[in-house]
């Protein structure tokens, strides 16, 4: 049967691999090829590499990060952070990463996932989202709203709706961040992504929040997610992905187990 | 044994980002030749032939490039023949994806997941592969090895002998099936890892 994917997401500053938390911090943690190599050692079944370098003149360092782990690995890996265009989407796919990920870009022009998905396909397009729970109100009924830019500017859409809209653009797939639970390691909200994974046929994969392997287990079957993202939690060592495996397996969590 | 130096033809159809196929084969060792010349077709080695994307757009370009009669001459000539996703699909004669009628090197039809509520579709993500008859590309690997799909539609091999792996998603689909000098992998082996590798690796060094 499918397994469930533990996707590990990459930030990546001007060529390096930087301080999990997101718009703030940039201390090293490590060559991104070099991790991402060791982490297909351990058993990853997806990467993301998030690119927040803040110039987007220096995006060729990025290619060439792309351009390096294709040669290095032969898992899945998408790569997200400030693609605007076609044009940004093709040269990353052509550098030979697998899918685009596209966050405050698919807000401010929803036309770029039909683009994409035009372009080179469905599969090839994740749609990004911060979600924050601001309460049930009118335009607001799930109570979940989006943020763009850092999480930072409410957008006053329904992250429900949001979801669904992307889809029926053509998005493959959709990845839901909660901005309330991202860097607690108190787990994933567990509620959006159950929410968004009844309400659309793609893939989802739940980001923000993980902490313990319990945490993963909870969102891949309460939280009803295809996939569970984390970072922080195996890039300071406090976790392993063996170990993680070795949790859900028990846990009876379809995961892929040899590799 | 096939030698490395022979290269391999890796047929480009605008079917989808081809980087990652080409990448896995030279890690390999093996010389890797995109083209989307029919002649280099008829003149190869070797030849993978991958895809992603719709079949009926992709029957079109194979149509009006000339590369649909290479491929029917050449996997004719009884040289080794890969198909990898679509390029796994469109060799058989009829897909449901646009009603297409595709190029028909191998007997059987093309058809869509009817998986029920809770099933997500594309199939998505690493899923086993149960090696139902032995098969020289199956060398050195354990059945039930997981490989990575992303999937709307699967083969249906018109003969049972030629179903090869066996793979479970709302029930059982042929997730790679080859008979003589084809062989057709609706997973992507270069996304793979090592195991996919391995596959790939095998076929590379088939002589059929």
């Amino acid at each position: 049967m499918l397994s469930k994917r533990i996707i590990i997401c990459l930030d990546v500053r001007e060529g390096k691999t930087t301080k999990g938390v997101r718009f703030q911090g940039n201390v090293d943690v490590g060559d991104p090829v070099e991790m991402g190599e060791r982490y297909c050692e351990d058993g990853v079944d997806e990467l993301v590499f998030y690119d927040i370098t803040a110039s987007h003149e220096k995006r060729g360092i990025m290619i060439d990060v792309v351009r390096r782990v294709a040669r290095t690995i032969f898992i899945p890996f998408s790569v997200g952070g400030g693609l605007r265009t076609v044009d940004d989407m093709r040269e990353v796919l052509l550098a030979g990463a697998e899918k685009v990920s596209v966050d405050s870009g698919a807000v401010r022009n929803p036309g770029i996932i039909a683009e994409g998905a035009r372009a080179f396909g469905s599969q090839c397009v994740v749609l990004g989202m911060q979600a924050k729970r601001v309460g049930r109100r009118p335009g607001i009924p799930s109570g979940y709203e989006v943020f763009v830019d850092g999480a930072r500017v409410a957008t006053g859409l329904d992250a429900v709706q949001w979801a669904r809209r992307a889809e029926e653009l053509g998005a493959g797939e959709i990845c839901v961040n909660s901005i309330d639970a991202d860097g607690t390691r108190a787990g994933y909200e567990l509620t959006i992504t159950r929410m968004i994974s009844e309400a659309v046929r793609v893939p989802v994969i739940a980001s923000g929040g993980a902490g313990e392997p319990a945490h993963l287990r909870d969102v891949l079957t309460e939280g009803k997610a295809d996939a569970a993202l984390i970072a922080s939690m195996v890039h300071y060592g406090t976790h392993t992905l063996s170990e993680i495996k070795r949790y859900l397996d028990n846990a009876g969590v379809p995961v892929r187990t040899k590799w | 044994m096939s030698a490395p130096t022979d290269g391999v033809v890796i047929v480009d159809y605008g079917a989808g980002n081809l980087t990652s196929v080409r990448l896995a084969v030279e890690k390999l060792g093996w010389r890797a030749i995109v083209t989307d010349e029919p002649e280099a077709v008829r003149r190869a080695e070797r030849v993978v032939f991958p895809g992603v994307g719709a079949a009926g757009s992709a029957m079109e370009t194979l149509r009006t490039t000339g590369l649909a009669d290479a491929l029917v001459e050449y996997a004719a000539s009884g040289r080794p023949l890969a198909g990898i996703c679509l390029g796994a699909q469109v060799i058989f004669e009829q897909s449901a994806e646009n009603r297409a009628r595709c190029l028909g090197i191998l007997p059987g039809t093309v058809e869509r997941f009817g998986v029920g509520p809770g099933f997500k579709v594309p199939h998505m993500g690493w899923n086993g592969v149960e090696f139902v008859a032995a098969h020289p590309v199956w060398a050195g690997l354990e059945s039930g090895s997981q490989f990575y799909f992303v999937h709307s539609f699967f083969p249906v091999p018109a003969e049972p002998g030629m179903l090869i792996g066996r793979t479970d998603y709302g029930g059982a689909f042929p997730s790679a099936v080859a008979r003589g000098n084809v062989v057709a992998f609706q997973f992507h082996p270069e996304r793979s890892g090592r195991v996919g590798l391995a596959v790939l690796e095998n076929f590379l060094r088939w002589r059929p």
